[in-house]
């Protein structure tokens, strides 16, 4: 293997971990992993290093090829809100039916994780507040909420006290809020660490620097190419994210629709003995996630850029405004940190799971905001998918083939 | 496509000499996601669609607006976010090179909160702009001196507002709308405050040849359907403009005869 750049990890296979693993879902059968395929997966964040824990937990010879250090893309960058509630807005119900059942499956995933790596995710369960700072906000946010209870979604509409309240920091000029108790976060740096850990532990193989190509014979997919080395697997699975579309050795015409979607964020040092809030805060032109260890973080720029990664005076700017207007008290706090990353995008912000329409090739990304929220249930979906072959009927519905089919009202702009 | 006679609107809007088939023009902005954007625009029949030229990725890149609807819409670049007059200038050239098209919806924000236009700056952007040989279609005020200096600068179309940008407002002015595309010797196109259907339809009813709206699509409920509503409202706007409406009535005037009835 003297080919590999350093830095690339192997570690021995260790026993799958067996304590509450598998609880509430099919139970795996590991005592015929000869027998079990061979996976090659392209792109080691949240996604496919979750991914490969499930296939290499579950007896697989899993190898995971990242283009950069694992990790690091859009899993790093993230905010790490599990937030299937108060992210919904009209049109986009459909994703309610992974993103909801995802958010349940995720306390349980946390604790597998923590056991099967040793570290602590950051859990944080004290629900989300969405402020209105103005009557206009107030308006917009009991349209939404009823839009949002109108699809199950449990919400509590708090008054300007009542928000005040639950965080003594938001600006007197609360006018109102939506607390969504469900809306739960992770420390997305901590879980990509605890991943790497637990994926490799369970035996799975982590190339990091290593630009891999899907490797095509006969119309399927063979294994993968780094350089001139040829690794075959049984399945290859596509989990790279904003860079899915770009990996070398697909066929054009698989034009994968997904797009990198720049999000600039920011984080402030709050003392953690003393933090400023404790819920995640939605204000109406910035989120604030505050962390365990007293970090602050606010978010995010949406904007089609393309992979420009600047961090520009602008959208630093409108961020610390946006934050500011909620809670006045942070204009104290030191900055730890500005950044940039890049959300896969799919056209219809829905990820793309399941088939490719190419033997071996199987699709994992596409996951927009919330690949960190989708991380439990894709990752089991996607190793049911590997290991019996039927796509789970929960991921039925976010296969490539919804935007290849005809649209029913496209004649009319020809008319 | 079969056209029901009774909505069949047989004259075009003609701007800068093009012939267009759709009078309602399309925002791009703040939909849900890219296929909603891509449905609510089959929806609306348009065949123009604006995006701000400093909102778009222009690098050619896959998956971007211009990839996906470049081939299926006239792209209308316009200037949102500008503010001054040398902000706007370079915004428009780079629409100009990027999307080869020398249209260009002219915006000088002079106001952060309102997002109301600053028509010194537009005045003179305008016409700089033309005297580069742009088509230009400014966003302004509803006021009819701003509306007729900017069509005497060479603007091919005014675009006054009906509301704030964005709000939803409907239209504040409606007799001021009336008068200025009574007296626009260029096409008048109502631009912002659209917030449903009966606004878009009230904007052509007031003589205005066309109407370009975004949020109250992009930000409905149900954006494919209010996309289909809103071309719905246009045509029906512009018809019954066209038909001749009724003069106004204090009294009652029975529909039906009153002589003759049975029994009588």
């Amino acid at each position: 293997m003297g080919c590999w750049p350093d830095g690339l990890a192997e570690i021995k296979p260790t026993e799958p971990d067996t304590g509450n693993a598998g609880e509430g879902r099919p139970v795996i059968d590991t005592t015929h992993a000869s027998s079990r395929p061979r996976v090659a997966i392209i792109g080691a964040g949240a996604i496919g290093l979750a991914i490969g824990w499930r296939l290499a937990e579950a007896g697989c010879a899993v190898e995971l090829f990242e283009r950069g250090a694992a990790g690091r893309g859009a899993s790093w960058a993230a905010a790490g809100m599990l937030a299937a509630g108060v992210e919904t807005e009209p049109g986009e119900q459909p994703l309610l039916a992974l993103t909801r059942p995802s958010q349940a499956l995720w306390p349980v995933f946390a604790q597998e994780l923590a056991a099967a790596s040793g570290l602590d995710v950051g859990y944080r369960d004290e629900g989300t507040l969405v402020v209105a700072l103005t009557r206009d906000d107030a308006e917009q946010l009991r349209n939404l909420a009823q839009f949002q209870r109108g699809c199950g979604i449990e919400l509590t509409w708090l008054d300007g006290a009542g928000a005040r309240e639950r965080e003594p920091y938001l600006t007197p000029r609360v006018v109102g809020a939506v607390f969504s108790p469900r809306d739960h976060q992770v420390d997305n740096r901590r879980l990509v660490t605890a991943l790497i850990a637990a994926a490799t532990a369970a035996g799975a193989r982590l190339y990091e620097h290593t630009n891999a190509s899907v490797d095509l014979a006969g119309g399927r997919a063979v294994g993968v190419r780094c350089g001139d080395r040829r690794v075959p697997a049984d399945i290859v699975v596509l989990a790279a994210g904003a860079w899915s579309r770009s990996v070398d050795g697909l066929p054009a015409d698989l034009a994968l629709p997904v797009r990198p979607i720049k999000g600039q964020m920011l984080a402030l040092r709050m003392d953690p003995t003393a933090p400023l809030i404790r819920h995640v805060v939605w204000a109406p032109k910035a989120y604030l996630v505050p962390r365990r260890d007293g970090r602050l973080l606010i978010g995010a720029t949406v904007e089609e850029r393309g992979f420009d990664g600047a961090n520009t005076a602008g959208a630093i700017y409108g961020l610390l405004d946006g934050a500011w207007r909620a809670v006045p008290a942070l204009e104290e706090l030191a900055i730890d940190e500005m950044w940039a990353g890049f959300r896969p995008g799919s056209r219809d912000d829905a990820p793309i799971l399941g088939p490719s329409g190419i033997d071996g090739l199987v699709l994992a990304t596409g996951h927009h905001r919330n690949g960190i929220l989708l991380t439990p249930i894709t990752a089991d979906g996607i190793r049911d998918y590997v290991l019996t072959g039927a796509l789970p009927e929960v991921l039925q519905p976010f296969g490539l083939a919804r935007f290849t089919r005809p649209r029913p009202v496209a004649a009319a702009a020809h008319a | 496509m079969p056209q029901d006679s009774l909505t069949k609107i047989d004259d075009h809007l003609v701007i800068a000499g093009q012939t267009l088939r759709s009078r309602l023009f399309m925002g791009t902005a703040g939909y849900p996601n890219q296929q909603v954007l891509l449905d609510a625009l089959d929806a609306s029949g348009a065949e123009i669609v604006t995006a701000s030229i400093r909102r778009l990725n222009l690098a050619g890149d896959a998956e971007t607006l211009i990839d996906l609807l470049g081939d299926r819409y006239r792209f209308l670049p316009n200037t949102a976010g500008c503010a001054t007059v040398k902000d706007a200038i370079l915004t428009a050239e780079l629409g100009r090179e990027a999307l080869e098209t020398d249209w260009v919806k002219l915006e000088l924000i002079g106001d952060r909160e309102t997002l109301y236009p600053d028509v010194e700056q537009l005045l003179q952007a305008a016409a700089a702009l033309v005297a580069q040989k742009f088509v230009v279609l400014p966003y302004c005020n509803d006021d009819p001196v701003t509306c007729r200096k900017l069509a005497d600068l060479g603007c091919a179309a005014v675009m006054p507002l009906g509301a704030l940008i964005g709000s939803g407002g409907g239209i504040r002015n409606p007799a001021t709308i009336e008068l200025i595309a009574a007296r626009s010797p260029v096409p008048v196109i109502l631009d912002a405050g659209i917030g449903t259907a009966s606004d878009a339809a009230l904007a052509m009813e007031l003589g205005c040849a066309g109407v370009l709206l975004n949020t109250a699509v992009a930000k409905a409920l149900s954006p494919v359907r209010m996309a289909a509503a809103m071309r719905d409202a246009v045509a029906a706007g512009h018809g019954a403009r066209h038909a001749g409406r009724i003069p106004k009535r204090d009294y009652a005037e029975p529909s039906s005869p009153q002589l003759g009835l049975i029994g009588a």
